[in-house]
């Protein structure tokens, strides 16, 4: 009897513990992420760090301006959105109302396929077939750019919206769809004037968490988009990202230099950036329901 | 009178199930006609025949002679879109898009091609009056359509297909998910209606088919059992089970 209890007890602690300790976790890596870069600020002020215009950690003295990095994530997550998001809801929208029950199993198995590549991979075949083509199609110095990455991270943010977008659209009533053609509503009417307003907020959801796997990416881009820490003036010039900098750099930096929590200040930048997604996402998600 | 609608030699299988035999009526114009009969004996089946939303399901044969004006409406050439603007329906659960309450009754004229603002608007206020809601959401045209009661969500469904100025209205169980204070609103509404609109109302409540019906089939298994006025069909039934169903024996 006893002993019973005991055992139910321990068991009910492990439970437990396995529980919070994601939560734990998470608070830890953001409090060391803290701790380590809000040191930074003992060498550079907060505005010259968030607004400077030049990163060059080892001159001497360095200048560790974020703003070329912050554009670069930018204009690539841009770059892909733009991409991405018309292919994305337009697939989610042929998965859900248009394809017939074979073509759609071959579509969604196909989809979960894309999202199984390794960025590194997707890196290395932009970096063989993309870049050389957009170097010739525009006449480029170098395919290294903002442009090739976009084109490549819109391959990664696409399977998850078009699996979130689809599962929107498969959620909305059937009724509606009903309703309008029997108002004499052709199946594209019925479509854009009903299910897509429908299901707009799972939608949006959809585009939110797939940009926010495209700003987190960090090997495809580091491949392909040059890597110069410029502020970008067009799309078709090399730029480097938050996380590529971090990847590239962290290796070389002396700890507790400068750039070294520099480098920590750069990933708060990026915590800072996926979390304000994350949450419009989650926002979008509980709009619905 | 000619028929507004006539039913030759009708058959429809789901898959091999056959839900429809060899059915033939004739439903006449600005009339009420109930069809009743107890759950799954194909009476559903067959109001959805007449704009054909039937064939949203997978492997849905139809064979016979559906006449709407002298043109049967099961030919392959038929214009879906033409047909469904004629031919209106009315849902079992009330279903009005999920947009404002304007934007639900313009749906149908703006999808026909109407973009006159001033014409969408008369329509409009024309569709709400055709219900009686015109007075209760005048100043609420904006408000969100599923924020209304069910009464009144059934009402704008209702609204929503006279804006399309439809002929033949056809409503599935238009008050199962009612109250009865709710259900007798829209009840006489329908009567009200009638005067314009050709009605087909499929129902399992036997008293509100003798409430508002001009005529009445009873069906069974996928066939038309009995046919014929409404007073006729609950005070002489010619058919046993006619009868037995009437007097509650089965249902």
């Amino acid at each position: 009897m006893l002993v019973r209890k005991l055992k139910e007890l321990i068991i009910e602690k492990i439970i437990f513990l396995c529980g919070v300790l994601s939560i734990i976790f998470v608070g830890l890596i953001f409090l060391f992420l803290l701790k380590e870069g809000l040191a930074l600020f003992k060498f550079i002020s907060p505005g010259g760090f968030l607004f400077g215009k030049s990163w060059y950690p080892i001159s001497e003295p360095a200048q560790l301006g974020v703003l070329p990095l912050i554009l670069g994530s930018l204009i690539v997550t841009l770059g892909a959105a733009v991409i991405s998001i018309p292919i994305g809801v337009g697939c989610a929208v042929y998965i859900a109302e248009v394809a017939p029950a074979k073509t759609k199993e071959v579509l969604k198995t196909g989809i979960e396929l894309l999202a199984a590549i390794p960025s590194v991979v997707l890196g290395f075949i932009g970096m063989v077939t993309l870049v050389p083509w957009v170097k010739n199609i525009f006449h480029l110095p170098t395919g290294l750019t903002a442009l090739s990455g976009s084109i490549m991270l819109a391959f990664m943010a696409m399977p998850t919206i078009v699996s979130i977008a689809e599962d929107a659209l498969y959620s909305v009533p059937k009724s509606y769809k009903e309703g309008a053609l029997a108002l004499g509503a052709t199946r594209w009417q019925s479509i854009y004037r009903v299910m897509l307003p429908a299901a707009s907020s799972g939608i949006l959801a959809a585009v939110m968490l797939g940009l926010g796997r495209v700003i987190g990416e960090t090997m495809a881009v580091m491949m392909i988009t040059g890597n110069a820490a410029v502020i970008p003036q067009s799309i078709l010039v090399p730029v480097r990202t938050l996380t590529a900098t971090i990847a590239a750099e962290m290796g070389e930096a002396v700890v507790g230099s400068e750039h070294y929590f520099a480098l920590f200040a750069v990933g708060i930048v990026l915590f800072v950036i996926s979390f304000a997604i994350n949450v419009t996402a989650d926002l979008f998600l509980h709009k619905k329901r | 009178m000619t028929p507004k609608i006539k039913i030759e030699n009708l058959n429809l299988w789901y898959g091999s199930f056959q839900a429809l035999k060899e059915i033939n009526a004739a439903f006449l114009e600005k009339r009420i006609t109930a069809i009743i009969g107890p759950s799954g004996c194909g009476k559903s089946t067959m109001l959805r025949v007449f704009n054909r939303m039937n064939e949203m399901i997978e492997g849905v044969r139809t064979k016979g002679n559906i006449l709407i004006d002298k043109e049967n409406i099961l030919d392959a050439d038929t214009d879906l879109v033409v047909l469904r603007k004629k031919v209106g329906m009315v849902f079992q659960r009330p279903n009005p898009f999920p947009l404002s309450i304007y934007e639900n009754i313009v749906f149908g004229p703006k999808v026909h091609g109407l973009n006159n603002r001033y014409e969408l608007e008369q329509i409009a206020e024309h569709s709400l009056r055709s219900v009686l809601l015109w007075d209760e959401l005048k100043d609420k045209l904006n408000h969100f359509a599923l924020s209304l009661s069910l009464e009144q969500k059934q009402r704008l469904c209702i609204a929503r297909l006279i804006a399309v100025k439809p002929d033949i209205l056809l409503m599935d169980e238009p008050c199962s998910t009612l109250d009865p204070q709710a259900t007798s609103k829209v009840e006489e509404l329908m009567r009200e209606l009638k005067n314009n609109y050709t009605i087909i109302i499929v129902t399992h409540n036997m008293q509100q088919a003798a409430r508002v019906s001009d005529d009445t089939g009873f069906m069974l298994l996928g066939e038309l059992i009995e046919f014929g006025k409404t007073e006729d069909i609950f005070t002489k039934p010619k058919d046993k089970r006619t009868e037995d169903y009437i007097t509650g024996r089965y249902g």
